[in-house]
């Protein structure tokens, strides 16, 4: 292998990037994206449904949703994180669920707090779009005799995802930024590979400015994908 | 009725740090924000240059990545200065880093990139003529920035200050992380030796909703301060 007598060339001689430490990294980093991903993936699921109920008229749907969003969007995501990963064990007879063997480990309760928040945050961000819908498109669907649900999913909808598509993306680098917290609860993750390359060679310097450097290209990427979504759904409200 | 365990009076000091650490982060990020601002909008390529690579970097990396780099990183960069001081010239000096002032330092440090973009927008919002009018009255260009520049720009920049201390507030938890006695601290100590967890992480996540709330009214009367004369909003 070409690559492996490059990389074992590159690393020759160095004390703390070896293969080794390397490799915690490429863990950390498939951890962190996992994290990031599924949560993501979930709390844009859970997101859809509760900005629809946040938009409504009734205030029994709408208010419980908004009391939810806005306690997870006040408190700090540890706090959330340690509420669920430390209340879990107490929850009534969860220890003989099945469910079990998966929430003992640090990575499922930290998907669930990341879920939880992510969503929240998704939710007033589609809400806002939701409620920037302009009349007129509501009204034209109205007259076509579209039902509410069929006005929602054909006209609402659509135009609201593309309006929150910039504050989306804000909020998917927040998310990997945030994803950082799960090394305070043992997960290795990107920052808990660094701390323990820390720990290991006391080397602050190397250990957080190469984990540093990895968070910022992956949050140019994300910024770059969202600009070319941005550029093929946004085209038609470009200035011509 | 709740029961702390003997952990109120450590809880209450432990909200107390919170506060005063966010607070003086603030004040901080507000200082390095107008400066980066400043930078931002100068003609010296170099400054410009210098201000956006810190924009960027800081708002590319988690706060809790940046705040571990300039912690530990930070002792050891003065343990390797005061060696040197001992080598050369035999002061035998020894600073250790007071985990308060690195988390004021790196909280202030990171919010200074958000609120430098923040300030850049609002000091662009500003109208020209209304600077030049202040000229025009003879007004030094200090006084042009205390009584029209300043105000006017704050108009535009408060949704978005108001924005960056919410986040601002809530990293303040990570301090917990690298050994700052804060409310999350303490809560977090507390819930594992007496393994009640809910007993003391809803109590502080329940402080830190109200510490939002009323800036939430303070930033509100601000906004209607700051929009006199512009009718409306």
């Amino acid at each position: 292998m070409e690559l492996t007598t490059w990389l074992t060339d590159l690393l020759d001689g160095n004390l703390i990037f070896t293969p080794q430490t390397l490799g915690y990294y490429w863990d950390g980093l498939v951890t962190t994206s996992q994290l990031v991903f599924l949560s993501l993936l979930a709390g844009l699921v859970l997101a859809i449904p509760l900005a629809i109920g946040r938009s409504s008229r009734h205030r029994w749907i709408s208010l419980p949703i908004y009391v939810y969003t806005y306690v997870f969007r006040g408190t700090p995501l540890l706090i959330q994180l340690y509420i669920i990963y430390y209340g879990v064990v107490f929850v009534d007879g969860i220890q003989e669920s099945i469910f079990w063997p998966l929430l003992r480990e640090a990575f499922y309760p930290a998907l669930i707090a990341f879920t939880l928040n992510t969503a929240a945050y998704t939710t007033e961000i589609f809400r806002g779009a939701i409620k920037a819908t302009s009349r007129g498109e509501i009204e034209a669907a109205r007259a076509y005799g579209m039902s509410n649900a069929l006005t929602m999913r054909r006209i609402v909808l659509p135009s609201a995802f593309r309006r929150a598509l910039p504050a989306y993306g804000n909020e998917v680098i927040f998310m990997l930024h945030a994803s950082a917290i799960a090394s305070v609860v043992t997960l290795m993750d990107l920052t808990g590979a660094a701390r323990f390359v820390y720990a290991r060679f006391y080397a602050p310097f190397e250990a957080f400015l190469f984990v540093a450097a990895i968070y910022l290209c992956l949050t140019f990427a994300i910024l770059y994908f969202f600009r070319f979504l941005e550029k093929r759904l946004l085209a038609h409200l470009k200035p011509a | 009725m709740l029961d702390l365990q003997g952990y109120g009076p450590r809880l209450i000091e432990g909200a107390g740090v919170t506060l005063s650490l966010a607070l003086l982060s603030l004040l901080l990020a507000i200082v390095l924000g107008l400066l980066t601002a400043s930078a931002k909008m100068s003609r010296n390529w170099l400054l410009h240059k210098f201000a956006t690579l810190y924009t960027t970097v800081i708002r590319g990396v988690p706060d809790l990545v940046l705040m571990m780099l300039l912690f530990f990183g930070g002792q050891m960069a003065l343990n390797v200065a005061t060696d040197a001081l001992y080598d050369r010239f035999g002061v035998d000096w020894y600073i250790n880093l007071n985990a308060f002032a690195a988390g004021v330092i790196t909280i202030g440090f990171i919010f200074g990139a958000y609120m430098g973009e923040t300030f850049r927008g609002a000091f662009l919002a500003v109208d020209e003529g209304q600077i030049e009018a202040g000229r025009a009255y003879g007004m030094s260009d200090w006084l042009v920035f205390r009584r029209i520049r300043f105000p006017l720009m704050m108009r535009h920049a408060l949704p978005g200050l108001s924005n960056n201390w919410m986040v601002l507030l809530k990293t303040t938890a990570l301090v917990s992380v690298i050994g700052l006695s804060d409310m999350v601290r303490v809560a977090a100590e507390a819930s594992r030796a007496t393994h009640e967890p809910f007993v003391f992480l809803i109590p502080v996540a329940l402080i830190y909703l109200a510490i939002a709330s009323v800036s939430e009214l303070i930033f509100a009367r601000l906004q209607k301060r700051y929009n006199v004369g512009f009718g409306g909003h």
